[in-house]
């Protein structure tokens, strides 16, 4: 019924499909604006150049704006998903297709996900048919606790999938990070803080200024220059350095706190410890990813003004630094202050967040457990990832001015039985057909009285 | 075939399951071999016999509920009455409580049958996930029919309680990994906490045998240069071991082979690990082949292409809701899966297959129905409940007991905050055999493992 309504108002505007940036208004629609507010109903959005206009309630459509009847339909932000792999790879198991991962690589922090990311890939168009529009992507530490700068992406059907290129480092400690630094935490904080100290030293003699990521105001198009850190130098280094060149160039905007560092952890003790890093390396821009026993420190994390991109629903203890996991976590820590986004690495693919997000809501009506409300669950799945990316104000939410990444769903987008409609990234309408969707029409019967399924195309 | 068993397999039990065996007669306990593929201890007694006794429950009316029995039906501000372990009668508001009864109010929520998940690892791959309780592959031999999953199981598992309470899990099927052609036994457990496996296991539930076919064993053994390492290579081990076990003649006591006969035997039950559809189509022949029946084919994304074949075989198909892509073998799983088997008449079992994935049964579900109604396909929600309950307590052959809120079935029962298929309801009360084992309202009503003791945030919300 309510994708009807909103098919029908389409059709008869006659709307193409094509990629290019159109005006357009929703009316009557329900508006979540991602911002931690609640949904508003009889709302109307208005996208123009790409951006949104305006949304809210009591607006008017502005003449020559053509408006689709959105009642029964959600309006939303589009999803921003960290930390995920997408475009980094096809089958899982296939090694040859999947670049998520460099366990012999000679490098490490040097690592950049940028030239890597396929546009192409299936999880790309999966997750944008999930209403998932920009996303943060990363390799995950493999041949060192270090594991390379990664990239923000959007979903969006063209050629150019890099919002910004080498946006973040990833460093693992706790259990994993103790793994590839030797086997152990001691030795992991040796080679971090070795790392670091060695990028320090390097950035100074060879006068790397080190803004590896400065986010671009707005969008040029050209906001891929050279790595300037990895051209020629004639730097002197000492004998006893353990890092290579590129690896201690990559982390000198990590040490100067121009390139955001995001910690991979999950034990209390353990987060109190990275915390604990600034008092030697005092520009370090933090964020941790995990924390599952994050609400036993919630007050230091908040207090650091350190956000977290935390697993939504882990609450098991599945290793010796989750004793404490509770689905709560999230609760107990926005409770406490902390800036939490969910991490759609920690489900099985980044489609499921309204699903986890929902999940948070539901903990609402139990008994003794810290849920989210359903404003600030959308939230960190839209604006508060954006904003941890380092995207510019208005990111992930619907105010006026910002980026014109829409959603439209059949019903409330946190519900298991909604989906997304129609997907505009940019202000630009997206293709939701994918390989999954192929298949399923393909198979929606199996008559094969004329011909074999192949034909059926 | 399986009712047969089913009576049989009461017996050892008589004394503790009362209820559920009432309804198919009970005989001497001594008096009938137990139809399991494995000769009797020398105790005389089914070896590693289930010791589950339910726990002491109150009878209880749930009243006000909108109520899916699981067997598909469905009734509004409906009652539902238990008592002594079973389940009394289940109507609309005109259905009187008897006297005695404590009344619990379910306006404005909703009961289920406990949830069954037939694909579950808990116990054989329990947390924390560490090395040394990696129990659930014997990768030593592609094929290990002698192994029994109960022998891995650790009842600490601390995942068993998180399924209770997050996911109103009653029953489930522990099964050995995936890594052999023929992994070994399964066991089927009451979702109840215990010291020992035999404390959970389900009273008259046959075994299963967990089957693999694809990438799994062809990679683990073709990796160390032996057979097999091709899919032909996967068959042909099968099909030689399916042949010596039907040569098999009983006289000196063979582990494996005595799984094998019990198979052959219809005494136990094939759950079969595979993906591709003509895979699955080549496994169906082969059971005819070597005269064995697949009850399931587990982790079946590619059921859709083929829900002909498996409606004419009458082999379940029990599936996640959407996982995909993460091996070649799942790279064309799609999230209609479930609804378009469905739609050809075959039959759908949700399962998990994991420690998380377990606590949210009731919304993979309801992912699935929901992909199906977006192409067209509209299931009802209590036909999408019996993908969770009866279908899944159907292919472990425990259906005569569970799965369904009958008159006579044991009373596991769900009361949930909210309509299941929806995100936002969790599970407010949990009872197995009329005993409450979860309670949101009470704390002190929330399993903790021995492991959690001492532990941060022991007995928290979980």
């Amino acid at each position: 019924m309510i994708r009807h309504t909103l098919m029908a108002a389409i059709a008869t505007l006659g709307f193409a499909t094509s990629a290019a940036t159109q005006d357009f208004a929703i009316t009557n629609a329900t508006l979540a604006t991602g911002d931690g507010s609640d949904p508003i109903e009889g709302a109307t959005i208005v996208v123009r150049n790409g951006r949104v206009a305006d949304a809210g309630t009591g607006l008017s459509v502005p003449a020559g704006v053509p408006a689709m009847d959105g009642t029964g339909a959600w309006v939303t932000p589009g999803l921003f998903a960290t930390v995920t792999d997408l475009g980094l790879w096809d089958v899982g198991a296939v090694s040859e297709s999947n670049d998520s991962r460099a366990d012999d690589s000679p490098f490490s922090a040097a690592l950049d996900v940028s030239p890597a990311i396929n546009p192409q890939s299936q999880h790309v168009k999966i997750s944008r048919a999930g209403g998932i529009t920009r996303a943060a992507v990363a390799t995950m530490p493999s041949s060192s606790i270090f594991g390379g700068q990664g990239a923000i992406i959007d979903t969006g059907d063209d050629a150019d999938p890099i919002v910004r290129a080498r946006a973040f480092q990833v460093v693992a400690l706790g259990e994993g990070g103790a793994r590839r630094a030797g086997g152990s935490r001691v030795s992991a904080h040796a080679l971090f803080r070795n790392a670091l100290r060695e990028a320090r030293q390097y950035g100074t003699d060879s006068r790397i200024t080190g803004t590896a990521s400065r986010p671009p105001e707005q969008r040029s198009g050209d906001d891929l220059p050279l790595d300037l850190r990895l051209v020629d130098n004639q730097t002197q280094r000492g004998d006893d350095v353990l890092l290579s060149r590129f690896d201690a160039a990559a982390l000198v905007p990590v040490v100067n706190g121009s390139q955001k560092l995001y910690v991979m952890v999950e034990r209390a003790a353990d987060i109190r410890a990275v915390l604990a890093l600034r008092d030697e390396f005092p520009q370090l821009d933090l964020v941790l990813v995990g924390a599952s026993e994050g609400w036993l420190v919630a007050g230091d994390i908040a207090a650091a003004g350190v956000p977290v991109i935390a697993d939504a629903l882990d609450d098991l203890p599945g290793s010796f630094e989750e004793l404490g996991a509770t689905q709560s976590n999230v609760g107990r820590m926005v409770r406490a202050g902390v800036k939490v986004a969910l991490n759609a690495s920690a489900m099985e693919q980044p489609r499921y967040l309204p699903q986890f997000a929902g999940n948070l809501v539901a903990l609402s009506n139990v008994p003794g457990a810290a849920g989210l409300s359903w404003g600030q669950a959308f939230a960190a799945i839209s604006s508060v990832p954006a904003q941890i990316s380092g995207m510019s104000a208005g990111a992930g939410t619907l105010t006026a001015g910002a980026m014109g990444d829409i959603v439209v769903w059949d019903g409330d987008p946190l519900e298991v039985s909604s989906t997304p409609v129609k997907v505009y990234i940019d202000g630009i309408e997206q293709p939701l057909t994918n390989h999954q969707t192929r298949l399923a029409q393909r198979y929606r019967d199996l008559d094969e009285s004329d011909l074999p399924k192949a034909y059926d195309w | 075939m399986i009712r047969t068993i089913r009576s049989a397999l009461c017996i050892g039990a008589a004394s503790l399951m009362l209820g559920a065996c009432a309804s198919t007669g009970t005989a001497d306990p001594d008096s009938a071999p137990a139809a399991t593929g494995t000769p009797l201890g020398d105790d005389g007694a089914a070896p590693f016999g289930s010791t589950y006794n339910r726990y002491p429950g109150a009878p209880t009316a749930l009243v006000g509920a909108t109520i899916y029995d699981g067997a598909g039906g469905e009734i509004r501000g409906g009652t539902v009455l238990f008592a002594d372990g079973e389940i009394v009668g289940i109507g609309d508001a005109s259905l009187a409580v008897p006297d005695g009864y404590s009344r619990v109010d379910g306006s404005g929520k909703f009961v289920t049958p406990g949830i069954i998940d037939i694909h579950s690892h808990l116990g054989d791959y329990p947390s924390p996930s560490v090395q040394a309780h990696s129990d659930g592959n014997e990768a030593t031999s592609p094929t290990t029919p002698e192994v029994w999953a109960e022998h891995s199981v650790w009842p600490q598992d601390p995942g068993f309680w998180r399924a209770l309470a997050n996911g109103g899990i009653t029953a489930l099927q522990i099964l050995p990994g995936s890594a052999n052609l023929m992994g070994g036994r399964s066991v089927t457990l009451k979702n109840v906490p215990s010291r020992t496996v035999q404390g959970m296991k389900f009273p008259g539930a046959p075994y299963g045998f967990k089957m693999a076919c694809g990438e799994n064993p062809k990679r683990v053994y073709g990796g160390r240069g032996r057979a097999p390492s091709t899919r032909m290579g996967n068959f042909a081990v099968n099909r030689q071991t399916w042949l010596d076990a039907k040569a098999y003649d009983g006289k000196k006591r063979d582990l494996g082979k005595e799984t094998l006969k019990g198979v052959l035997d219809g005494e136990i039950l094939v759950h079969n690990h595979c993906y591709r559809a003509d895979e699955m189509a080549l496994v169906m022949d082969m059971a005819k082949e070597m005269g064995y029946r697949v009850t399931a084919f587990h982790h079946a994304v590619e059921s859709y292409k083929i829900g002909d074949l498996l409606r004419e075989n009458d082999v379940c198909s029990a599936v996640w809701a959407d996982w995909y892509g993460f091996k070649m073998e799942a790279y064309d799983g799609i999230p209609e899966n479930a609804a378009l088997i469905h739609n050809q008449g075959a039959c759908v079992v949700i399962h998990s297959d994991s420690a998380n994935g377990i606590q949210r049964l009731n919304q993979e579900a309801a992912k699935a129905q929901a992909a199906g109604r977006r192409l067209g396909i509209d299931i009802a929600d209590h036909e999408v409940i019996k993908w969770i309950t009866l279908n899944a307590a159907k292919a472990m052959g425990i259906d005569d007991q569970t799965g369904s809120l009958e008159r006579g079935k044991m009373a596991d029962v769900v009361l949930w905050n909210g309509d299941p298929l929806s995100v936002y309801s969790r599970p407010e009360k949990v009872w197995v055999d009329g005993a409450l084992l979860y309670d949101a309202n009470d704390p002190k009503r929330r399993p903790v493992s021995d492991f959690e003791l001492g532990q941060p945030g022991e007995g928290d919300v979980k």
